[in-house]
């Protein structure tokens, strides 16, 4: 078992705290599958550095997983990690969560990069990323109303803590989806093509049972040839469904 | 924010992302910070040369006002520092594979060419600022180390 990240230091009012989900990604790009999976593609000691890139990072714990581990996941310790989120609290909770990974248990840890204020993968260069990770907002439920973000996302001026109101609103983004729960999930698999590298990118993707995800990963097949999906991990079954699942989906040369 | 992270970053805009003006986004008004890390990882430095988009490090790197870098990017060889490769030739000649690359990095020792280039990848950061779009001009700021792209048109 590789150790798990702390995030004593993170403030779940406004932060998403680890659940079951977080660790589902944990468990899943650390299997014994994957890790041979994801050797197999970036072992090549002769390639350049692959990228790993989360975006809605939230606390942190998956990044710094995949940051401190990176050695045993892919083979290699000079990976670069980077993270985005919406909420700009979870960005500072989240960097600090990846630098203390590092330090703490990475003995031959990846290269931290940054955690951008972003929406989606919207700021980061085309075909640069070689291994997406994305814990979406995914419970079927109304998105809250983004007009209020920018007053939101910081601190209420002249005051150190933030509002209840706003702490609410920075949780809500953290899990309503919108309808099916898919709406912030399909705007992010619409950008995966653009966003990952061409030969090798990889993206690992998390659907719960409402998502439809049997119909999600139809419409990922029909990206066009080659392009592969397939579930390697789930967890919670409720009456035969999977309650949660990750979804990996890559290209092969078509 | 490091420098290197620029490296990986555009304008957030749709239709800046053609343009090859929107790469890279140039700082302005920017305070630096050098936040010093434990080691070079020399491998890193080796292996991230390719990726690298030089010529636009360079202009960053001035118009941060920072020493100039060289024109061409170092090779492998320019990070390793002189004295510690010649033995590290003979190991290498002497038998190839893993065995003999995990050797040979634990006896090369970074140059000063590698130390600078680690100092202005991974250890200057923008700690306030702005970084600018050159195709639309849109100005991100960088507030505590970390960059702001939301835009108007995310939030709706
Ligand atoms: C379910 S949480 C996952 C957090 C963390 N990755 C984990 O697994 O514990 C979803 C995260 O996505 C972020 N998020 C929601 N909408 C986003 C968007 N449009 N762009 C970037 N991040 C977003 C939320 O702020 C939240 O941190
Ligand atoms: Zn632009």
């Amino acid at each position: 078992m590789l150790p798990t990240p702390s995030t004593s230091h993170v403030c779940f009012d406004r932060v998403y705290e680890p659940a079951e989900d977080s660790f589902l990604l944990l468990d899943t790009i650390s299997s014994s599958s994957e890790a041979a999976f994801l050797r197999e593609r970036f072992h090549e000691a002769s390639s350049t550095p692959p990228l790993i890139l989360e975006v809605g990072v939230g606390s942190g714990v998956v990044l710094a997983f995949a940051a401190a581990n990176a050695s045993s996941v892919l083979g290699r310790h000079d990976v670069l990690t980077l993270g985005t989120d919406i909420n700009s609290f979870a960005c500072k909770a989240a960097s600090q969560t990846v630098e203390s990974a590092i330090k703490d248990f990475g003995c031959k840890p990846s290269v931290f990069l940054d955690i951008v204020n972003c929406d989606l993968a919207s700021a980061v260069r085309s075909h640069s990323v070689d291994v997406f990770i994305f814990n979406p907002p995914y419970v079927p439920a109304e998105l809250p109303d983004l007009s209020r973000h920018q007053s939101f996302n910081t601190l209420p001026a002249g005051k150190e803590s933030t509002t209840f109101e706003q702490d609410s609103y920075l949780l809500e983004l953290s899990y309503a989806g919108g309808e099916d729960g898919m709406v912030v999930a399909n705007r992010m698999l619409e950008q995966i093509p653009e966003i990952l590298d061409e030969e090798r990118g990889v993206a690992y993707v998390l659907l719960c049972a409402q998502n439809k995800p049997e119909e999600v990963k139809r419409r990922i097949r029909d990206w066009g040839p080659g392009w592969m999906v397939e579930t390697v991990g789930s967890s919670g079954k409720q009456a035969g469904w999977e309650k949660l699942q990750i979804v990996r989906i890559w290209k092969t040369a078509a | 924010m490091k420098l290197l992270t620029l490296n990986f970053l555009t304008c957030a805009i749709k239709t800046c992302k053609t343009s090859p003006a929107s790469f890279p986004l140039h700082p302005r008004d920017c305070e630096l910070e050098v936040v010093e890390s434990e080691s070079v990882n020399l491998p890193f430095l080796k292996n991230i040369l390719p990726r690298l988009m030089w010529d636009e490090l360079r202009v960053i790197a001035d118009e941060l006002g920072l020493p100039a870098l060289p024109s061409t990017p170092p090779t492998r060889d320019d990070l390793v520092e002189p004295s510690s490769s010649s033995t590290t030739t003979i190991s290498h000649a002497q038998n190839a594979g893993n065995a003999a690359e995990g050797q040979q990095q634990a006896e090369e020792k970074p140059s000063q060419t590698a130390r600078d280039l680690h100092r202005v990848l991974l250890e200057t950061c923008i700690k306030e600022g702005k970084l600018v779009c050159g195709n639309c001009g849109h100005e991100y700021k960088v507030m505590e180390g970390v960059a702001n792209f939301l835009l108007p048109g995310h939030l709706v």
